[in-house]
């Protein structure tokens, strides 16, 4: 009854002439579209075009062929497909690392600090107040063959002719090991934020419950905390991963020869090699691949435990 | 009083919170039985939600201790206890469907799977929420979500059930309801429950016994009739239900009733508790409902307590009258409620009729009716 009443009433309040309410929705998403459509769709499309034509000197040849799609599945192709498997790996082993040490740190600004919450964060970001290049050129610094660490350890004397190691550590840099430490402290504040987030909607209840209920802190922590936690902490696992896949700076500079990734690959094809069209394939094979990792991904994490953590 | 009763399930030994300067709950002393279903209640931030916390194992009391079935409670934690609590906001896990919301804490407990899942069952059915175990926890509505949470403490069998305003969330039919359905949950069972509310009629309808908190302290514990018809203080005689306060001086105390002068010659008389000493200054309460307002021709019945009056204003509530009543200058205006027995003519005139402003009354009600506060 009251329900058609309504209805009926809501005729005659509103002017015939009234736009829809989706298009004053598309005048309010129109700077971003804009954005969004020239300076991604356009490129994206433009580098899958690009992937199907090939090179002859320093001429683009437009004519359609699947010939640099072709050479990842050959025996010349092997290097490309081994810098793939290599950058979803290192990336992997970052991620996973960013993700172990920035939960901790937001699971303390969540549950410890109980004032002053915003100095925490804006610690937190602190070093987001120096350029990515300059912090991967710290790790330079700190992990060289005059670094800070080997100088250090020549100070304390296990450098050197009587200590436990007679020369300065080389496996510091220059190897995918010192790509993964670099990456995962210049990625961890990313990782906190939306961890943190999470954790504080949290509502205390929550754990009040599960102690009246019988939990040890420990087994609450697991049955609670973090199953509640996980949008948070998928968001950082997400945001981690996918840049860092394709991360070119921080091999660039302290990958040395064994430390390089397939960002670096698709430069060269751009710059030295000058074939855009194999650097563009190149790309397009990555998109795929990070697309399936994150689907296989999500998959594993199964789509009810999201539904239900996400309230 | 201290000594445990052998039969109360929690005792409160001289119980203290504070929160720095604040003391939010100060020394309270007293026992619960068990299988009673007791309530605490009181204005907001009176301390009674932190004495059901410190109960729980939720806040540690600064000083004092709680027994719990004879057991010093200590600091142990809340997972220590032999207590569950239902919080206010239900705090259901909302990442876990009904059933394992239920299973919880069963899912502590050296039980087999098999035995889980027939308490579960069995909890389901109890609390009328039959095929609804597969049901994710948002899609519930406010009366089934309080179900979940009576479920899921009520599986784990605590000695002690803690509900902190359970029904505050619910709209006032539904709460009705849920009212029935706790009581009667609470005689199925037998378990002790503690009841935390602001609401006096929830508190009043449902209780065995009731205390009364106000500022931290506990003023009155006592069923619902005795706080209703012997309120110890003003204060309770005020927050439970309407009260209206003669003040005066004690004039003489004869055969078990005081005499109480209360200005402009008047003397009304009202059963002296031990305390009551001539000369002292004193309070008559007295209901609305219990005096009679007579217009100012009749004389007043000897036995009865009357007093002058001039009626300022009324008003028609249906089942009831109300009539504000001034009587003496200076002094708070009597309220008075009637109930309408009689039907009334259209414009109210007639009937037992409703004193116009301004007219003369007489105010009576028995000697036993009125309750003598000396503080």
């Amino acid at each position: 009854m009251t329900a058609i009443s309504e209805a009926a009433s809501d005729q005659y309040d509103q002017p015939a002439t009234r736009r829809p309410e989706w298009v004053d929705g598309l005048w309010l998403i129109a700077p971003t579209l804009a954005i969004v459509v020239g300076m991604m769709l356009v490129p994206l499309l433009a580098i899958i075009i690009v992937s199907f034509w090939t090179q002859t000197g320093f001429d683009l040849e437009a004519t359609w062929t699947l010939e640099n799609y072709a050479l990842l599945f050959q025996p010349e192709g092997k290097l490309y497909r081994i810098l793939i498997v290599k950058s979803l790996w290192v990336s992997l082993v970052a991620t996973t690392a960013v993700v172990v040490l920035a939960y901790p740190m937001a699971y303390f600004m969540a549950f410890r600090i109980q004032r002053g919450k915003l100095i925490w964060i804006i610690l937190l970001t602190v070093p987001f107040w120096t350029s990515y290049l300059l912090r991967v050129f710290a790790w330079k610094v700190i992990l060289g063959f005059n670094g800070v660490i080997n100088s250090g350890l020549k100070a304390v004397g296990i450098i050197g002719p009587d200590g436990l190691f007679e020369k300065p550590l080389e496996f510091l840099l220059y190897n995918p090991a010192s790509v993964t430490i670099t990456l995962a402290h210049a990625w961890a504040a990313y990782a906190v934020l939306p961890i943190y987030v999470s954790l504080e909607k949290i509502d205390r209840s929550y754990l009040e419950a599960a102690t009246d209920l019988g939990d040890s802190k420990w087994k609450r922590f697991w049955r609670v905390t973090f199953p509640l936690s996980l949008p948070g902490t998928i968001a950082a696992i997400l945001l981690v991963f996918i840049p860092t896949v394709g991360d070119y700076i921080t091999p660039t500079l302290v990958g040395g020869p064994s430390g390089i990734m397939i960002g670096n690959s698709i430069a060269n094809q751009f710059i030295k090699s000058n074939n855009a069209p194999l650097g563009a394939a190149l790309s397009c094979v990555m998109m795929l691949a990070i697309t399936v990792a994150v689907c296989l991904f999500l998959m594993a994490i199964g789509k009810k435990r999201l539904k239900g953590a996400d309230i | 009083m201290a000594a445990a009763n052998t039969n109360s399930m929690i005792s409160l030994r001289a119980v203290t919170k504070r929160f720095g300067n604040f003391t939010a709950v100060d020394a309270a002393t007293f026992d619960i039985a068990a299988g009673e279903f007791f309530s605490l209640l009181g204005p907001s931030g009176c301390g009674k939600t932190t004495l059901l916390r410190m109960i729980g194992g939720f806040e540690r009391q600064s000083t004092g201790e709680i027994l719990i079935d004879g057991e010093p409670m200590g600091t142990r934690a809340p997972n220590q206890r032999p207590t569950n609590m239902v919080f206010q906001s239900y705090a259901i896990f909302p990442h876990l469907d009904v059933a394992e919301n239920i299973a919880y804490g069963l899912a502590n407990r050296p039980v087999d799977k098999a035995t889980i899942a027939r308490k579960v069952a069995a909890a389901l059915e109890m609390m009328r929420l039959d095929g609804l175990g597969n049901r994710r926890t948002n899609q519930l509505s406010g009366g089934q979500r309080q179900r979940v949470a009576l479920a899921r403490a009520i599986v784990c069998e605590p000695k002690v059930l803690l509900l902190d305003e359970p029904l505050g969330a619910l709209d006032k039919k539904l709460r009705e309801e849920m009212q029935i359905e706790l009581r009667q949950l609470q005689k199925s069972l037998g378990i002790t429950f503690i009841f935390v509310t602001h609401d006096q009629e929830e508190a009043l309808s449902l209780s065995d016994r009731i205390a009364v908190m106000a500022r931290g302290k506990v003023l009155q514990i006592d069923t619902a009739t005795a706080l209703y018809e012997h309120p110890n203080c003003r204060e309770v005689a005020g927050f439970i239900g309407n009260m209206n306060f003669l003040e005066g001086r004690i004039a003489g105390v004869e055969g078990g009733l005081a005499a109480i002068e209360i200005g402009d010659g008047q003397v009304v008389k009202v059963p002296a508790n031990g305390q009551a000493a001539a000369g002292g200054n004193a309070i008559l309460a007295i209901r609305p409902e219990k005096i009679d307002a007579h217009g100012s021709a009749t004389a007043p019945q000897p036995g009865t307590n009357a007093i002058r009056a001039r009626a300022r204003a009324s008003s028609y509530l249906g089942d009831r009258s109300l009539i504000l009543a001034d009587w003496r200058n200076g002094a708070a205006p009597v309220s008075v409620s009637l109930q309408n027995r009689k039907s009334l003519s259209g414009d109210g005139s007639s009937g037992i009729g409703i004193p116009g402003p301004d007219s003369e009354l007489w105010l009576t009600w028995p000697v036993e009716a009125g309750v003598l506060l000396t503080s």
